[in-house]
């Protein structure tokens, strides 16, 4: 039991990161209908500018942890959020009504181009953090399985679910949820109707851009080092979550971020780790052929 | 990113290829992980090779020329490696020093073989890249059956009726040292408590961790490389573990601790007696210093890779690699890690490795100050 407490805390935290990243893929999915390739590298972008701000805060002499995580949460999600605002624009914007695989294709190419980007700019190696947030809390001790809560691991649920809180707020109940929606279902009758679609697509790519910050400001803290291609591993694993909780819902994203983190951690738990990545693409197998859009997603109607 | 990566790589090759070829230089290569999560490690190849060309060429070059270097990046892929040696050969370059990745090493130098390129490897430490019988490679650097054989001995010298796990990356290097580390625990009567494997390039243990942490495991021993291997160990202290880490060689660059931070305390790995204390290495040691490049690793052991290659070219007189082969396993070399000599595979004789220690500083020392040297 406490073994299994235990995991089901690994599985959580993992899945949290999953899940954040796997946001971004599914608000640009809802509204312009592609898959934004490029959003593992956003997020490592990220990560990396989370380290670097990171380390200028500890060069001027700043030792105050909570004020050092608020200005580097700050900062990256800033700068990371211009880095998708200019994604768009440079990359999907022009290619809007092109055909439907154009900006896909621009979607991988931008994805080697922000990899490359950082590999020159930042070089090749792999940059460690020393741990920031140490300690932790002994859930329960049986004399010889302790169940243990990093506060790391608080950290990274708690911020998933507060984020998680606030867009679904957004999206549900401001007016710029109601334009994201309206664009989601219909662009020209959204314009028609007044909607600044321009706007608002780029709008979805800016916080999609930010929430991919956190992710991987997180996973900076959680694992204690980023490099050049993390993006990749954990884009695939984060669109996986995506489509496996139906691509285009803002809570599947989440669920399916959580039920991947959860299947491999248990199944590395109580099976092999040599096949825990061949039981997570299985169960995405099997969900997509009894439930084709997905745990949370809705049929959807063909746009042309 | 590797179509653009190639195309750098095509470009930095016809430079290379024009150039040494107006200067009537000779142009060696090296070659290993430049990029990736094995770069710390290519770096040290890089800078030992760097030195070596330099230090070479203040003493006049080989055979009157001066030497080129052509650096190869494999990024610890295999399929990158065979492309970068067959680039390295199609240049008709007669000497290699590299790879760092078994997986790299091996299928690379079925490609040297057959374009004419004479192999040294300071790093890979798989048997199989020698037990192929192939005519063009050599390595400076011991071998994991002995690597094993001595983590092995101290696991049952030290661990003996305590929980012992083996964890591997699958990779022929890490799966290769943990089978034979496996295989002469077993052969003694000792039994590990779990055998695993998980994929290079994860970043999250957790769920082995806790796996350990249920079965009580005193010592984990990896089969694998530093980046993993720090992330196990500052996961096992997350989970409020005490469980001591021991590995292979690849541990041997100071980035393993500063992924861990502190909890690098007490983990260990096995590695040749430390080259830098060598009274050979005293000079080329402070020279490398003065350029605030640590020698530490492989940096030596490509260094005399180099060493052994001028050497033996010299004495054949001729860089034709299989000519310089027959020269080299036929001869002893002084190098900065001591006197080398090459059997009939390319093996060193006389190899042996010791085990070290991480402290929480950052650094590390050897067990048993002494013993090997």
């Amino acid at each position: 039991m406490d073994y299994f407490a235990q995991q089901l805390i690994n599985g959580l935290v993992l899945g949290s990161i999953y899940g954040l990243i796997a946001i971004g893929y599914t608000m640009v999915y809802g509204i312009v209908g592609m898959i934004n390739f490029a959003h593992g590298d956003i997020f490592m972008i990220g990560g990396f500018i989370a380290l670097i701000t990171f380390l200028i805060l500890v060069s001027m002499g700043l030792s105050a942890v909570p004020l050092i995580l608020l200005i580097v949460l700050l900062v990256s999600m800033a700068v990371t959020a211009v880095y998708g605002w200019v994604v768009e624009r440079v990359a999907y914007r022009p290619l809007r009504h092109s055909f439907r695989l154009a900006p896909l294709l621009s979607a991988i190419g931008m994805s080697f181009v922000l990899s490359n980007f950082s590999q020159v700019t930042q070089g090749a190696q792999v940059k460690p953090i020393p741990p920031l947030i140490t300690g932790g809390h002994t859930l329960h001790d049986s004399g010889n399985f302790a169940v243990q809560l990093s506060n790391i691991q608080i950290v990274v649920v708690v911020t998933t679910i507060v984020l998680l809180a606030i867009f679904s707020y957004m999206v549900s109940r401001t007016r710029f949820g109601r334009d994201m929606r309206a664009c989601e279902q219909d662009q020209t009758m959204a314009a028609l109707l007044g909607v600044d679609v321009d706007r608002t697509i780029s709008m979805t790519f800016v916080i999609g851009a930010a929430l991919a910050a956190v992710a991987g400001m997180m996973y900076l803290l959680y694992y204690g080092l980023v490099d050049f291609f993390m993006g990749f591993v954990a884009g695939i694993k984060a669109f996986t979550a995506a489509v496996l909780g139906g691509i285009g819902s803002l809570p599947g994203a989440m669920l399916g971020g959580l039920a991947i983190g959860l299947i491999e951690t248990f199944w590395s738990a109580y099976f092999s780790v040599e096949y825990k990545d061949v039981a997570a693409f299985s169960i995405l197998i099997v969900v997509l052929i009894f439930m084709p859009t997905g745990l949370l997603g809705r049929p959807e109607v063909e746009k042309v | 990113m590797t179509p653009l990566k190639l195309i750098g790589l095509a470009l930095v090759a016809s430079l290379a290829l024009s150039t040494a070829a107006f200067a009537q230089d000779i142009t060696i290569a090296v070659a290993g992980p430049m990029t990736g999560g094995e770069s710390a490690f290519g770096r040290q190849l890089k800078n030992g090779a760097e030195q070596a060309v330099a230090d070479l060429n203040d003493a006049g070059g080989v055979l009157g020329k001066k030497l080129r270097l052509f650096v190869g990046d494999d990024a610890c892929d295999p399929k990158q490696a065979r492309s970068v040696a067959e680039k390295i050969a199609s240049q008709g370059i007669p000497f290699v020093a590299g790879h760092y990745c078994s997986s790299s090493s091996i299928p690379a130098s079925e490609a040297y073989a057959d374009g004419n390129v004479l192999e040294i490897t300071p790093a890979t430490t798989n048997p199989l890249f020698t037990e192929r019988n192939l005519w063009n490679v050599a390595r400076v650097c011991g071998r994991d059956d002995q690597q094993g054989q001595v983590s092995a001995e101290y696991i049952l010298k030290n661990y003996q009726g305590k929980n012992v796990a083996i964890l591997n990356d699958k990779t022929t290097y890490g799966k290769g040292l943990a089978d034979e580390t496996k295989k002469v625990l077993n052969k003694a009567g000792f039994q590990e408590k779990m055998f695993e494997s998980y994929n290079k390039g994860d970043k999250d243990f957790s769920a082995i961790v806790s796996r350990m942490k249920r079965d009580n495991i005193d010592l984990v021993f990896v089969g694998g490389y530093h980046q993993e291997a720090g992330l196990i160990v500052r996961q096992m202290r997350d989970q409020g573990m005490k469980t001591v880490l021991m590995a292979g060689d690849a541990l041997a660059d100071k980035e393993f601790a500063s992924i861990t931070g502190p909890a690098a305390a007490g983990t260990l790995f096995t590695f040749g007696p430390d080259p830098r204390k060598k009274a050979a290495a005293k000079m080329i040691v402070d020279r490398f210093k003065a350029k605030g490049v640590d020698p530490e690793g492989y940096t030596l052991y490509t260094y005399a890779a180099m060493q052994v290659w001028a050497q033996a070219a010299a004495k054949a007189g001729t860089t034709d690699p299989m000519k310089v082969m027959k020269v080299l396993k036929a001869g002893t070399w002084d190098t900065v890690l001591g006197k080398l000599a090459f059997d009939e595979k390319g093996d060193i004789k006389a190899i042996d490795y010791v085990i070290y220690k991480w402290d929480d500083k950052g650094n590390y020392a050897e067990l048993d100050p002494g013993k090997g040297t």
